[in-house]
């Protein structure tokens, strides 16, 4: 009862200080062509409010994308009779093949735990939220984190956000020349002390077009033909060299 | 020029895997070995993961093969009748090895294992290799006569063939042995295997020199094409525009290395071939006993 009379309150107040965010993409599609080298996709957007700014705490953004998800496993090599190998591995069942958070200012500032953990926001949280056996092996999640920050597919872009008069925003993301075809998870959070206030989720589509295409499907779909393409291409070039050769020298 | 690669899933420079590409024809053609030995970790360094870099290796080496293969042809330096028997051990050694990988795949460490496989083998070939050529040329430089062929136990056993081009009477026993141990090592180690095939004629079979090129090279084609086909239909990992590239600047690289090979003197082949192949060893030991810098790797799975 009192839960409900709660609810019915929020519910009232709500439209006094209601903020909402109208979102939008320079691109809802990328084309992975035989020379794409990586895209920059322009996020954007508003804050919509019926009636006045409470004059609280500031607002802040945060931007999510995440690439699509897939298994792999963590491992950490040890120095065994000399030489080194690996001795221990985690497998994580699906993490982001990409993931970028960009935000207005430093995340742990405008974000709760709480709400990270709710949300799924930061890139750790984003791996531990998928049910994952990494989620309680630190120091194998910290070095995924590392090694897929180093090869700059996960980034932490703290304030790279342009957030201005409280109202309009946007921040570019460089996706890089090693895309993984897929559906690009992107969010929008508007958080205000912490807490957040409204979000907005949409979708960017890598896909593999023209060449690209024909050959991505030809090999999963007709892995024998696409065999036999890939030797009568080897033959026929090791033939025209050498007649190329032969010709040359007369 | 950046170019995206469909399989493999990254963008890389086209020059540099032509570049990559030449380099590895050159020793194709030089040598009669395929260069999966060294294309296989070159790949892996501009960042090919590795189930799409040896995969399409294979595919790399049917062409330069092919191409340094018909410039023997000519030459008459192919023993196809000892080919043919070393083949048909190679493809029994190759299914053999296919399920021994993934056998050693399911209890972990099959990368342990290539890479102690490489130095073992790279180890012994190439300094038994450096030995030989060493004392060859000293020899010669002392005016000695080469010392005669030496019948050993190769020659007391049964099923006696005639290798006509090879000048041989021997059994086909060892050939066929031969082909079995090298069939599976390249199905372990992501190689066409001729690096262990030259030294095996030279020492084990007696064959001459020049006659064991071409006849490695008719041999490496045949197992890495199946090898390709294999990794084609089960993983679809090949790679056709990776391999396009490679194939491109390894045609070339394999007439030049062809040519080169017959103005240079057997021994110093012999010897350029064994300190080549100890360079890689060296490589690879020395990433076995050093810390690396980043104790943890991800590897993706599937």
């Amino acid at each position: 009862m009192r839960a409900l009379l709660l609810a019915l309150l929020l519910l009232l107040a709500a439209p006094l200080g209601a903020e909402e965010i109208v979102g939008g993409l320079s691109d809802e599609e990328v084309a992975i062509t035989t020379d794409f080298d990586g895209s920059d996709i322009l996020i954007f957007g508003a804050v919509k409010r019926t009636g006045a700014a409470p004059a609280a705490a500031p607002l802040e953004v945060i931007v999510t994308v995440s690439g699509p998800l897939r298994p792999l496993t963590v491992r950490e090599a040890g120095r065994r009779m000399g030489i080194w190998v690996n001795t221990a591995g985690v497998k994580v069942n699906s993490a982001p093949t990409f993931y970028a958070v960009a935000t207005t200012s430093r995340l742990d500032e405008i974000l709760l735990d709480t709400e990270d953990l709710r949300h799924s926001i930061s890139i750790s949280r984003a791996i531990r939220a998928i049910g994952n056996e990494v989620g309680n092996r630190d120091d194998f999640l910290d070095a995924l984190i590392r090694i897929r920050a180093r090869e700059g597919v996960y980034q932490r872009l703290d304030g790279a956000v342009d957030f201005a008069q409280q109202t309009l925003f946007r921040t570019e993301i460089a996706l890089p020349a090693n895309l993984t075809e897929g559906d690009y998870a992107t969010r929008i959070f508007l958080t205000r002390e912490g807490q957040v206030v409204d979000s907005y989720e949409t979708m960017i589509e890598v896909r593999k077009v023209g060449l690209e295409r024909w050959l991505y499907a030809l090999a999963q779909e007709q892995p024998f033909l696409y065999g036999l393409l890939a030797l009568a291409i080897a033959i026929a070039a090791g033939w025209g060299a050498s007649a190329g050769f032969r010709a040359l020298r007369g | 020029m950046q170019l995206y690669l469909p399989i493999a899933e990254v963008s890389v420079n086209a020059f540099l895997l032509l570049g990559l590409g030449g380099l590895v024809g050159l020793l194709s053609g030089l040598f009669g070995v395929g260069g999966g030995f060294l294309i296989t970790p070159l790949l892996f360094l501009v960042g090919i993961p590795p189930a799409v870099a040896v995969a399409t290796s294979a595919n790399q080496i049917v062409a330069s093969s092919f191409s340094a293969l018909l410039a023997h042809l000519r030459r008459r330096t192919v023993d196809m009748w000892m080919g043919t028997v070393l083949l048909m051990g190679g493809l029994l050694g190759s299914a053999l090895g296919v399920m021994v990988f993934n056998l050693l795949k399911a209890m972990g460490q099959v990368d342990l294992l290539v890479r102690l496989c490489y130095v073992a083998f790279l180890g012994t070939v190439g300094g038994l290799m450096l030995w030989e050529s060493l004392r060859a040329s000293l020899r010669q430089r002392q005016g000695a006569a080469p010392q005669r062929r030496r019948h050993n136990w190769v020659h007391a056993l049964p099923f006696k063939s005639r290798f006509r081009v090879s000048g041989l009477y021997i059994s086909v026993i060892p050939p066929l042995g031969v082909g079995v141990f090298v069939g599976l090592l390249s199905a372990i180690m992501g190689v066409g295997g001729g690096f262990i095939l030259v030294p095996a004629m030279i020492y084990l079979l007696g064959m001459p020199t020049k006659v064991v090129v071409g006849t490695s090279t008719f041999q490496v084609i045949f197992l890495t094409a199946f090898t390709t086909m294999l990794h084609a239909v089960t993983n679809q990992t090949v790679d056709v525009v990776l391999a396009l590239l490679l194939i491109l600047g390894g045609v070339i690289g394999a007439q030049v290395g062809a040519q080169l090979g017959t103005r240079l003197k057997p021994e110093h082949l012999r010897l350029l071939l064994a300190l080549l192949v100890l360079t890689v060893c060296g490589q690879i030991a020395i990433s076995l006993l050093l810390r690396p810098t980043e104790l943890f790797s991800v590897e993706p799975v599937g």
